[in-house]
């Protein structure tokens, strides 16, 4: 290691060696004007960590603060561990979405796991029961033996530690593009159920109460972590190990225990979870948030390894570690708590007064800076945009048709595109219904949990087509938001709100900037329309390798609530004989769709066009047609278009089969993505009132029983295929890339 | 009828079994920290899933050796009910009140979805209310499910009728397709897939309500004979 404690505050501004912490040579001055001395090396540290991207979020605060975050059900928006919104019934939905994507890129079953268990520890740390896991997955495409590697340990990270946990990893999505391929995405999103009156804030108030430190010792992994996931990833990035955590599920589910059972003590003032920047961060955020100041003797904190620096100790970002404050004289019943559940819960420091945040360690001050310093007053970056150069190009090229000849190939072989194909080989690995609330479970468009005692249900979806966004970020920004909420409105849910997963390339290169500016626009925009605020979030950026940067990926976790148990619709064709609507005109819009992926192997041309207005429409009919009980099935039209939709809607049941009759350029009318689309099924008897609440919806054919998928077009027969084989096909596509 | 539900560090179905006797089937129950326990008075006993110590060492292998498992033997000696779910099975047979071991699934990876079981014995405590044969439907969720003994033990769970629910497909390479085994004695039922996770229809299927009804139903004639 490190002898770190030689190195003096002058050598540091001689050698520059805080550009090796990741504070340019500006912020150095900055922290110089602070203090009014120079930093010596364990504040140096803590600067550097606590002004990275992943914490201050300096170059993204500017845009964030265009989201909608405001609505009369929202009881916290961003800024606390997690968002906050009223289902009524005095309860409440806890939710965030949280990426570990560079730690995923070098140590994939650590780095996912581990994102993981810091999403869950922001959940329970607000005081809410987390009752279901979601993610959202990005990888290159399944050619390589290091992409193949990535998948699966990833996969195998997140089941490791969410099933031990025993909360249910209900859904998600997985998608392939080479743009992933050496920058793979994870973003895990937590969801917790919560009474109003035990809504916990990560706040360091009250002179004199005592600080105390929960969980696993600290050890020497994960130390600059945060700073680690604010920069390029480095193509010897491997030596970056040592920046990720180790993860311990076991010691998550007895801290969860433990923290639900302190937050009914009135002794508890405030709880944070020690995520990114650890214990600098928790600690500092607690006081700054509480307007007071917090002195910590390091000696006190539990330690895994010897002779760990304070530099050491504050940047650590060892797992499952919680930070509370306590009314002093009361510490004994919370460590009791702890102790019960074989956790060690020790006191290390108290809050004081002067607004500053100290650190001792060997009867020494190693650290004093003032708390708003960190927490608050971070410098704020307003980048350069610069609309991208192909995006003018693009537009040029505008919606180029395509032909098919062999209608029946081509949706063989889209079934089988990765991103299409059946994602059972992914969750079959999750355990997907403990707590045993899980009423739709993966594969659905939503996954929908009840809340047990109630007649009420969530649905909740990730969604993200990034090919969209690449093409024209607004109106790809736009679509992300309302594809997620056709996802809940096919469930039959109202959508409630939603969580961004920020994922980007290197802010700092203008035409990166241009896309995130223009993709929250476009996505605020669709949450205005669709009345669902960003109640929380996490920004990612500088996720690019060898200069490239990923696809902008701003992933939308949304949750909606069902009203009633009645309400909640499957995605699959359920009857005989049930009529097959399509709601909505489809275009020929081929931009960014996997028909174009397939036949030219790229991307290029316009997004498909989305009117914001049409879609709050379409979906508030469609969700009062579920809602009156008209509905046997919903299911949006994605990837792949009409062709691939009717072909999911029939795979849960392989014995019916759907004959269906489209109209114009059969190309068009199957594969085409155009926006704002359903497919429904409805019984006859409900025929006559579902058209009539349903402007847009028009008959296309029915459910049959006679296992095959037939589609006629105005010419004759386009295609006649068994189900069982499309459904072989679809479900064998990924093991098969894995072999 | 009152059940214990025995909570370990890191059990996590503990919730969902307590649920599906107090909640949906209406009897009482308690969850039982695993510490200063005492079973006398409860009627029957659940061992539920999880990951009890982190399954450190061996899955099962740490729980199989506290104190309250001395408890369990006890009471299951009592003739008592003792159902042991998925961890709760493989800390029957790590603790030896059931012979055999679960070994990692022969893919080595976690599976979770709907399995189809056969009845194979209904002349138990827990299977009467099912028909000999009778096919259901309960979800699986392990990572280490696949029961392994050797050919002396397969040859006497034969002959003791032992064998009480086999998969119909064989997920996990368990020897013989078995997917739940009781003691010689009957009383004491270890299996990995999870009836818990099947008493509602809302959830995808109910087929695991008859077990629970089962032991209730035998406990209360048993109850009507002893006090008679």
């Amino acid at each position: 290691m490190l002898q770190t404690h030689e190195i003096s505050p002058e050598q540091i501004e001689r050698e520059k060696l805080y550009q090796g912490m990741g504070l340019t040579d500006s912020e150095f001055e900055m922290v110089k004007r602070i203090l009014g001395r120079l930093p010596n090396f364990t504040e140096t540290g803590i600067f550097s960590v606590m002004w990275s991207e992943h914490c201050s979020y300096k170059t993204s605060k500017p845009l964030l603060k265009k989201f909608p975050t405001k609505a009369p059900h929202v009881l916290q928006g961003p800024g606390e561990g997690a968002g906050i919104i009223d289902i009524g019934d005095n309860q409440a939905v806890v939710f965030k979405i949280e990426s570990h994507n560079h730690p995923s890129a070098v140590e994939p079953y650590q780095g996912a796991a581990t994102g993981v268990g810091g999403i869950i520890r922001d959940v329970f740390s607000m005081g809410a029961r987390p009752i279901a896991l979601m993610n959202s997955l990005r990888f290159g495409n399944l050619t390589t033996d290091r992409v193949k590697y990535l998948f699966s340990e990833v996969v195998n990270g997140i089941a490791g530690y969410g099933n031990c946990v025993g909360i249910p990893t209900v859904g998600g999505e997985v998608q392939f593009d080479d743009s992933y391929e050496d920058n793979p995405l994870v973003n895990a999103m937590c969801i917790g159920l919560i009474n109003h009156d035990d809504i916990q804030k990560g706040i360091a108030a009250g002179i004199g109460n005592t600080v105390i430190y929960a969980g696993a010792p600290t050890g020497r992994d994960g130390i600059h972590g945060a700073t680690f996931a604010s920069d390029d990833l480095a193509e010897d990035a491997a030596k970056d190990r040592p920046a990720v955590q180790v993860g311990d599920p076991f010691m998550e589910k007895l801290l969860i225990e433990a923290c639900l059972e302190v937050i009914h003590s009135d002794a508890l003032v405030g709880m944070q979870d020690m995520g990114a920047a650890g214990l600098t961060s928790s600690a500092s955020e607690m006081a700054s948030k509480a307007g007071t100041g917090l002195e910590m003797n390091l000696d006190l904190v539990p330690q895994r390894e010897q002779n760990m620096t304070a530099y050491e100790l504050m940047l650590s970002e060892s797992q499952e570690r919680m930070l509370l404050v306590v009314k002093k004289g009361r510490e004994q019943e919370i460590i009791d708590v702890f102790e019960r559940y074989g956790l060690q819960a020790v006191a290390v420091g108290q809050v004081i007064e002067e607004k500053v945040f100290r650190i001792k360690q060997h009867g020494d001050v190693q650290a004093e800076i003032p708390v708003d310093a960190l927490a608050e007053e971070a410098p704020v970056y307003y980048l350069p945009s610069q609309e991208a150069t192909y995006f003018q190009e693009f537009q040029k090229i505008g919606n180029k048709a395509l032909n098919v000849d062999n209608h029946s190939e081509v949706l063989k072989r889209l079934l089988q595109q990765p991103t299409i194909a059946s994602k059972e080989w992914v969750y079959d690995q999750y355990d997907s219904m403990v707590q045993t609330n899980t009423v739709m479970g993966p594969g659905s468009d939503a996954a929908v949990v009840r809340i047990k005692g109630t007649n009420k249900a969530l649905a909740i979806t990730t969604d993200c087509n990034s090919r969209y966004i690449y093409l024209d970020p607004e109106t790809g920004g736009k679509i992300a938001v309302a594809e997620a909420a056709r996802n809940i409105v096919c469930s039959g849910a109202r959508p409630l709100g939603l969580t961004d997963g920020l994922n980007f390339g290197n802010p700092t290169n203008p035409e990166v900037f241009w896309q995130m500016e223009k993709s929250v626009e476009g996505m605020s925009q669709a949450c205005e329309a669709l009345a669902t605020p960003v109640i929380s979030g996490n920004v990612s950026l500088y996720n690019q390798s060898k200069g490239k940067a990923i696809f902008p990926t701003p992933i939308v976790g949304m949750v909606g609530l069902h009203e009633s148990l009645e309400h909640i619709t499957p995605s699959f064709f359920q009857h005989i004989g049930d009529v097959i609507y399509v709601i909505g005109e489809t275009k020929p819009e081929f931009g960014g769709s996997e028909l174009q992926n397939l036949l030219e192997g790229t991307y290029q041309g316009k997004a498909p066009e989305i009117n914001l207005e049409v879609e709050a429409k379409r979906q508030a009919q469609l969700l009062e047609a579920i809602q009156q009980g008209l509905v046997a099935s919903a299911h949006d039209l994605a990837e792949g278009g009409l062709g691939v939709a009717l072909a999911e809607c029939l795979f849960f049941d392989t014995t019916l089969g759907a004959d269906i009759q489209v109209e114009g350029d059969a190309t068009v009318a199957l594969f085409s993505e155009t926006q704002s689309r359903f497919l429904v099924s409805v019984k006859r008897e409900h025929q006559e009132a579902f058209e009539h609440l349903v402007e847009d919806a028009r008959e296309v054919g029915l459910v049959t029983g006679d296992s095959q998928l037939t589609i006629r077009g105005n010419q004759g027969d386009i295609l006649t295929e068994k189900v069982e084989e499309l459904h072989n096909l679809w479900k064998g596509a990924i093991p098969c890339l894995l072999k | 009828m009152k059940f214990a539900v025995i909570v370990f560090p890191g059990s996590n179905c503990d919730r969902d079994m307590y649920h599906a006797v107090k909640g949906v089937l209406g009897e009482e129950a308690d969850l039982v920290w695993y510490q200063n326990s005492n079973l006398e008075n409860y009627d029957g006993i659940l061992l539920p899933g999880g990951f009890s110590y982190g399954d450190y060492l061996r899955s099962g292998a740490v729980a199989a050796t506290s104190d309250v498992m001395n408890q369990v033997r006890e009471q299951a000696a009592k003739g008592k009910p003792v159902l042991g779910v998925c961890n709760g099975f493989q800390i029957l047979t790590e603790s030896g009140l059931l012979p055999g071991a679960l070994m990692r699934n022969r893919k080595l990876s976690f599976m979770c979805h709907q399995e189809e079981l056969v009845v194979e014995n209904n002349q138990t405590i827990f299977t009467s209310g099912y028909a000999k044969g009778e096919v259901v439907r309960y979800p699986i969720a392990h990572g280490e499910g696949n029961y392994f003994c050797d050919a002396e033990t397969l040859a006497d769970l034969k002959k003791n009728n032992q064998i009480v629910f086999t998969y119909k497909n064989n997920p996990n390479g368990s020897t013989y397709d078995i997917a739940g085994i009781t003691n010689k004695e009957g009383n004491v039922l270890g299996m990995m897939p999870h009836p818990e996770r099947a008493v509602e229809a809302l959830l995808g299927s109910y087929d695991g309500l008859k077990l629970f009804q089962s032991i209730v139903k035998n406990w209360r004639e048993s109850y009507y004979v002893a006090n008679a």
